[in-house]
């Protein structure tokens, strides 16, 4: 198939740069691996040179971290409590992965990794297990009481638990669905919009004239982008504590 | 980086006029400061209360699409169940019209859950006091 420069769907191909198979599975390193890497490299290196001055007086880059390890401590202790603490680096590390995994995206030519079902289901998923298994571990039988309200009359209880235990079955959908298709869309319409300046400008003069519409959309679309970046980012990790707070405090 | 450090401590200090000698100008001076600011902190205060009724500017793009998202996942994770228990049972149509209905509710159950001041996402918190 030929490759249309326009087409706004090209952006999501998985393309494997190293074939890798074991067996009849594919474990090629694909371009989709390779940003998940720069994103995990470039977070860590960030993090690690911004905090390696350990300034009192905190340098400009080291407050960046700061602001951000107590955004995240704030919004974690607000959500789940003292004790949701403990859960502190595995929301860090799931906050900063998906922000900067969702901010690379918007570098012209880069992969954005989020924009797939899959890696945002796997981190949804991730995120249900460590609830499930902790709760469990903690609570145990007692952590199915987050299905049974209480002031439920009896004859409605199967019913009630039923509704509740497929809306907690939805938890990862909806997680998943909301970053995955904030993160598609986005791109698909700027794409979309920036395929309008080409093939206006293929209209002679008048259509270069006209294409100035479409680029002023595009520049407010980029901007709307970052901001929903950074968003969905947060509303992943908010998410993400609220259901750690279920598994620390199962319904009394 | 002792460059990205600017020096403005220094400047910080010299700005400020020469301790005056005298300690009731010292309360003097504190009173004025504090009064400003309790001016300042009202200020914030009240910034703070009119942005969380308007909700910012992000705040409510991210607060409709998450309640959308919520019920939909509701429906679509029914419709899945339904699926499945009519493809192991064989009871076709009404597997997927039960499950259905059930992620119906609870898709307006997510919506509920997520607006309600009360309640974090599972139970109602107050409800701790009751006991277990």
């Amino acid at each position: 198939m030929e490759y249309d420069p326009t087409d706004p769907i090209h952006q999501f191909q998985i393309s494997s740069i190293v074939p890798i198979k074991i067996g009849s599975w594919d474990f090629s390193f694909t371009n989709s691996a390779l940003f998940m890497v720069l994103t995990v490299a470039v977070t860590a290196a960030f993090l690690y040179y911004t905090t390696r001055g350990r300034g009192l007086v905190p340098s400009r880059a080291q407050s960046v971290t700061e602001l951000t390890y107590e955004f995240t401590a704030n919004m974690l202790r607000d959500a789940a409590g003292t004790a949701g603490m403990r859960f502190f680096p595995f929301v860090f590390a799931i906050f900063l992965f998906v922000l900067v995994a969702n901010l690379f995206g918007m570098i012209p030519f880069f992969f954005t990794v989020t924009s797939h079902l899959i890696v945002t289901f796997a981190l949804a998923m991730l995120v249900m297990t460590v609830v499930v298994v902790y709760g469990l571990m903690k609570h145990g039988l007692h952590f199915f009481h987050l299905f049974v309200p209480s002031g439920v009359p009896g004859i409605l209880m199967p019913l009630v638990v039923l509704i509740e235990v497929v809306s907690f079955l939805s938890r990862p959908v909806s997680l998943s669905v909301r970053l995955f298709a904030n993160m598609l869309a986005g791109h698909i319409t700027l794409k979309v919009f920036a395929g309008f300046i080409v093939s206006l400008s293929a209209f002679g003069f008048v259509g270069v004239i006209g294409s100035i519409l479409p680029l002023l959309m595009v520049i407010a679309l980029t901007a709307l982008e970052f901001l929903v970046a950074a968003l969905q980012a947060y509303v992943f990790a908010v998410l993400t504590c609220m259901y750690l707070n279920d598994a620390l405090h199962p319904g009394h | 980086m002792p460059q990205e450090r600017d020096g403005t401590g220094d400047e910080a200090v010299s700005s400020v006029p020469a301790a005056p000698e005298d300690p009731v100008l010292w309360d003097k001076r504190r009173e004025e400061l504090q009064r400003r600011l309790a001016i300042h902190r009202e200020r914030n205060a009240a910034e703070e209360q009119r942005e969380r009724k308007t909700g910012g500017t992000g705040q409510g793009i991210a607060e409709g699409l998450k309640l959308a998202s919520e019920f939909a996942a509701g429906i679509i994770v029914g419709a899945a169940i339904g699926y499945f228990v009519d493809k192991l049972a064989g009871t076709t149509p009404f597997g997927l019209i039960f499950f259905l209905m059930i992620g119906f509710a609870a898709g307006i159950r997510n919506i509920l859950r997520s607006v309600s001041p009360t309640t974090t996402s599972g139970q109602i918190r107050p409800k701790d006091d009751a006991g277990s």
